[in-house]
């Protein structure tokens, strides 16, 4: 029964031992980071190098390439191929604004409101992965396939009409369509965008929804200022996450599209592997791969999610 | 403060009439009827589970009641929403918005009923609170104290009609709660707003609140001034839940005007009758209690010393602790196997260490009689075990 009101005093802190310093675990942080700086060096690095390297040779096939820092090669890639370049930035930038619209509520809903479907949901979201990236996308060639029931529903809905004058269909087909390739893009990319957006979501103490319906917040209201606000790192890394790789993509424009949709991807795989113009393919690569920096860093910047990430 | 006038008005008492709250089998609050005068420091006190953070939560709007009604004076306000209702919240955990500076956490609520110029009313509760100085600052980068004052000042700006505080204190070390304490009591006397306060400490409730609503296993078991549910507890719980008690199994022996006789071990002792919560009829059983800082202790030799007309019981010292101002001593006597008894450390006499036979002895005025049909542990320790 004996109620002990008072604490024991704590015992005054000991003052902390001098530590020799050590020797044996100085090298140790440097071994963990060897396995992984030697992927980057072999697997990214020296790649990057060589690509380099390439898109400034000149010389043919037969003859052999040379380093005779031909940077012209840049212009002429740039000058022949803006079109596909402009495409691969909206058919990314419009796969990764459905990716977003559709993942978002998906996203909330697992995170806030599945109870126990949380987990089934979240397989389902990841269960496409088990098959080839392939198979899925020549699986949208059959759903979006000509005269099939999704074109023809959506040509009974006048759906396509519209599709049409905004050109992002031709007459009464999806197939071969820029629709089509965005459509792909978005299908392949939405788990990208799931997931990042759920793990931030998640992370979101529902106490704060209380508090904001406790100062006078509407849900909408506590949606705008508080759960969307919170949830940008999982925003902003989705639609990188999503963009990023569906820039440069060309399966879908390859196997859901037709000469008019080739996106960036699928000249630098024709120059490649077709063509064997490497230092055009390089030169394009290095392009791309600039002009992805500079869109991601802008982007950055201004989504001020520095200190949220 | 403007409308201050507007929270007077039309009576701001808050009453509960008939709430209960189910969870499947589990019934967290059986119907209850509260009622929370208007201005007043009211205290939910009691052990974690026993559904103080519920009723709370139904005055707030976040927990919807299965059956009754919730008014805040004359308004119903059992279907509104929370976003709807003149209350604001302290939260456990205070629910700052982290993305938030600390300006903007206190603006939240006025910037959401559409109020424009809140640059004054946000200074001057940075102001009441102390804050002023960590305006621009993220709730990360402040102490627990001081993110506990700005859920504070966050909630109080509104000027609700009723200020609701879910364990406020709770995550704070032992020094820095009584400090808040007091804050907290200055704050409210200022200000004039009814709160309602949930809390498991007892010390808490007793220092800060006029009324304390003792709850046990969804049920108020007792409701009064800190004073009167220490000096009256009507159950073993609440004896035991407040402070410490000892208690003597009693038979009721006779009955003189306002006086009961009681039997217990071989002795008599006496309780007047006012004191006395359950009815007392001669033969009956009656459960005698005495707090432990009511009881004087005299050594055997020294027996014949006692006055007149005290309740007296012998026994042994089993144990003695010396903790500066007073003495506790743990007694073994026939009729309670460890009776507590604190001694104020004036005169201390050397004889009284464990061991020692001893005559505890108090005035009959300080015994409390309660039905003897309950668990006589009830509420025993559930407090410090919370606290750890």
């Amino acid at each position: 029964m004996a109620t002990v009101t008072e604490a024991p005093p704590t015992p005054a802190p000991v003052a902390p031992e001098k530590k020799p310093p050590r020797k044996r675990g100085r090298w140790t942080p440097y071994l963990l980071l060897l396995p992984g700086l030697l992927w980057l060096v072999v697997f990214f690095a020296l790649p990057v190098i060589y690509q380099a390297s390439t898109s400034v040779q000149t010389g043919s096939l037969e003859e052999g390439y040379k380093v005779t820092w031909h940077f012209a090669t840049y212009w002429d890639a740039l000058s022949q191929y803006w079109p596909q370049f402009v495409r691969s930035v909206l058919y990314a930038a419009s796969a990764t604004v459905l990716c977003l619209l559709l993942g978002y509520p998906l996203a909330y809903l697992i995170a806030f409101r599945a109870g126990r479907w949380r987990n089934l949901i979240m397989i389902l979201v990841i269960a496409p992965f088990f098959t080839s990236f392939l198979i899925r996308t020549l699986a949208w060639k059959t759903i979006l396939a000509d005269g099939g029931p999704v074109v023809g529903a959506l040509d009974a809905l006048h759906v396509l009409d519209v599709t049409a004058f905004l050109g992002w269909t031709a007459g009464d087909r999806v197939l071969a369509t820029p629709l089509a390739v965005v459509c792909g893009l978005t299908y392949n990319f939405l788990p990208f965008m799931i997931l990042p957006l759920y793990t931030s979501l998640e992370r979101i103490d529902p106490r704060l929804h209380e508090a904001a319906g406790d100062l006078y917040a509407k849900p909408s209201t506590t949606f705008r200022k508080v759960t969307f606000p919170l949830s940008m790192p999982g925003v902003v890394s989705g639609t990188l996450l999503t963009f990023i790789p569906a820039s440069g993509d060309y399966i879908n424009s390859d196997l859901l599209g037709s000469t008019d949709t080739r996106m960036v991807g699928n000249v630098i795989q024709s120059q490649f592997l077709r063509i064997l113009d490497y230092p055009t393919a390089a030169a394009l690569s290095f392009i791309l791969m600039a002009a992805i920096l500079a869109v991601v860093t802008v982007y950055i910047r201004k989504s001020g999610t520095e200190d949220l990430v | 403060m403007k409308t201050t006038e507007e929270t007077t008005a039309g009576g701001g008492d808050v009453r509960l009439t008939g709430i209960s709250k189910t969870y499947g089998d589990f019934t967290a609050v059986h119907p209850l009827d509260l009622t929370v005068p208007e201005g007043s420091f009211f205290a939910l006190l009691g052990a974690s589970g026993c559904g103080k953070t519920t009723t709370l939560r139904m005055i707030a709007g976040l927990e919807e009641p299965t059956a009754g009604t919730v008014h805040l004076g004359d308004q119903d306000v059992t279907a509104l929403p929370p976003y709807k209702r003149p209350v604001n919240t302290v939260f456990q955990s205070y629910a700052l918005f982290p993305h938030l500076d600390i300006y903007e956490n206190v603006a939240f609520g006025l910037r959401r009923r559409g109020i424009k110029s809140v640059k004054k009313q946000v200074e001057e509760m940075l102001e009441l609170v102390q804050l002023g100085e960590q305006a621009r600052k993220k709730p990360h980068q402040l102490s627990g104290g001081q993110q506990q004052r700005v859920a504070v000042a966050r909630a109080l700006i509104n000027h609700p009609k009723v200020l609701l505080l879910d364990e406020p204190l709770g995550a704070l070390d032992l020094k820095l709660r009584r400090q808040m304490q007091l804050e907290l009591k200055r704050i409210q006397t200022e200000v004039g707003i009814t709160f309602v306060h949930v809390t498991h400490d007892q010390e808490e409730a007793m220092t800060m609140a006029d009324c304390v609503a003792v709850m046990n296993a969804g049920r108020v078991e007792q409701l009064g001034t800190p004073a009167d549910l220490y000096e009256n507890p009507r159950t073993t719980f609440v004896a035991n839940f407040l402070g410490t008690s000892n208690f003597i199994g009693a038979e009721v022996d006779s009955t003189s005007g306002d006086d009961i006789v009681l039997k217990a071990g071989g002795g008599k002792l006496v309780l007047h009758r006012a004191r006395a919560s359950a009815p007392a009829t001669t033969g009956g059983k009656i459960l005698a209690g005495v707090r432990p800082e009511k009881i004087s202790l005299t050594h055997a030799d020294d027996a014949g010393g006692i006055p007149e007309g005290r309740n007296r019981i012998t026994g042994r010292i089993t144990e003695s602790s010396f903790i500066g101002v007073s003495t506790q001593f743990v007694v073994d006597s026939p009729v309670c196997p460890d009776f507590e008894v604190y001694v104020q450390n004036v005169d201390r006499d050397a004889r009284l260490v464990p061991g020692a036979e001893v005559v505890l002895h108090w005035n009959p005025a300080h015994t409390f009689g309660l039905d003897a049909a309950q668990d006589v542990d009830a509420g025993v320790g559930t407090a410090e075990e919370e606290v750890a």
